[in-house]
């Protein structure tokens, strides 16, 4: 029996036994999942018969070897579908691949049925069922991936722009509170915010608060001297707060040179330097 | 040959530069720079490259070597109205221009001359 042969036989016994398998194959996923409400018992039983439907007619297309064919488009996005949306939910990658590989068992039933007087044949679409099913479970593994690696750009650019503020404390005075850790692609974020609040602005002094940056590293330290060197290029001057004790200390300790750059305690004291660099003077009047 | 043109204000002189800098108008402008110091007795020297977007290292070493040597010339130099990209290629590019006084623009230049002979 040839592939071809063999595939249409496949296609023929899925199309004709599609109730039956279906109802296997629920049964099997309702006994392997660990929950199990009503609103996805409904959506089980609509991707189980979509999925059946997509993957007999697929099958009779004879393409077994190779799921990218054409004819599998059905399958794959149908795949792809169930695979992003359980990844959105929260399920495992184990959950998600028990989806195809459970219908494994079904199926061989069903072919046992089918081909019990011929041992042979049986073998040979045993072998190629089982490959084809192997391949989509991967290939809904991949997609799971995908979906989750989206998320995680998506939220790391989120958090990008969470994390840069830059706040106009008096005329010509800017402040930029930074929190977490700085790396190269986030000291580029705040040196492009913060040159262009410059401009908008015509402040001529920057405070820089690093009260919120949990260690200060060479190579923090180096993205700090990189945002200071740029913003006075264009002509404001910059004030580095924020600095605790324990960051003074490997600041020291690291041999790392910020004679250049004023540096203040806290956040206050540096803005009463910048206002006397601007002119302005606090009173206080007394009651 | 195209040229930059620099002006006179006081003791103070006023450079514009409006068009792509390239290496030969760059050295030329140097050239000429350092002459109208001398011969003009300038105190102070301003440089607007507000419509500057593109600076390559040789462009940016050569302001910051016209700067050291009108400095030789008693005359100070101050570099105005940086735009931010441009900031940021010099600073990757490694030249942070120390000896080099700047400004956010012209007037702001201009009062950073005006304090620093008073």
């Amino acid at each position: 029996m040839t592939t071809a042969e063999l595939a249409k036989q496949i296609g023929q016994l899925l199309q004709q036994e599609q109730a039956a398998l279906g109802a296997e194959w629920q049964e099997q996923l309702q006994a392997l999942a660990l929950r199990g409400n009503a609103s996805s018992k409904e959506q089980l039983r609509n991707h189980t018969s979509q999925f059946l439907a997509a993957f007999s007619s697929a099958t009779s297309g004879g393409e077994l070897e190779n799921i990218e064919h054409r004819s599998w488009d059905e399958v794959r996005n149908l795949l792809a579908e169930i695979s992003s949306s359980r990844a959105k939910s929260g399920s495992t990658p184990s959950e998600t691949a028990t989806f195809v590989f459970s219908l494994k068992q079904p199926l061989f039933t069903q072919l046992q049925k089918a081909f019990s007087g011929n041992p042979e044949a049986l073998a040979a679409a045993a072998w190629t069922v089982t490959t084809v099913l192997d391949k989509l479970g991967l290939y809904t593994i991949e997609v799971f991936q995908k979906t989750k690696d989206q998320i995680i750009i998506r939220q790391q650019q989120e958090l990008l722009e969470l994390s840069t503020p830059v706040v106009k404390l008096w005329d010509g005075i800017l402040a930029l509170p930074l929190i977490g850790t700085l790396d190269s692609a986030r000291t580029q974020v705040v040196m492009e915010n913060i040159l262009q609040k410059i401009v908008n602005t015509g402040a001529v002094i920057a405070i820089i608060d690093i009260t919120g940056v949990p260690t200060v590293d060479t190579l923090v330290a180096q993205h700090l001297m990189k945002t200071i060197a740029a913003a006075r290029l264009m002509g404001a001057d910059c004030i580095i707060s924020g600095i605790r004790p324990q960051i003074a200390q490997t600041i020291v300790h690291l041999g790392v040179n910020l004679e250049d750059v004023i540096t203040k305690a806290t956040l206050a004291d540096a803005f009463l330097i910048a206002l006397e660099r601007t002119g302005a003077a606090i009173t206080i009047k007394h009651a | 040959m195209e040229r930059i043109p620099i002006l006179r204000i006081g003791d103070l002189l006023l450079v514009t530069i409006q068009v792509d800098m390239h290496d030969r108008l760059a050295l030329q402008l140097q050239e000429d720079l350092t002459e109208r110091i001398v011969k003009d007795s300038a105190k102070g020297v301003l440089i607007d490259i507000s419509a500057l977007d593109l600076v390559d290292s040789f462009i940016g070493r050569l302001l910051s070597d016209t700067a050291a040597m009108a400095r030789v010339l008693d005359a100070r130099t101050v570099l105005v109205g940086m735009q931010p990209a441009v900031a940021i290629t010099l600073v990757e590019l490694g030249l942070a221009l120390h000896g080099v006084k700047t400004a956010l623009n012209f007037e702001k230049g201009m009062a950073l001359l005006g304090r620093s002979f008073k």
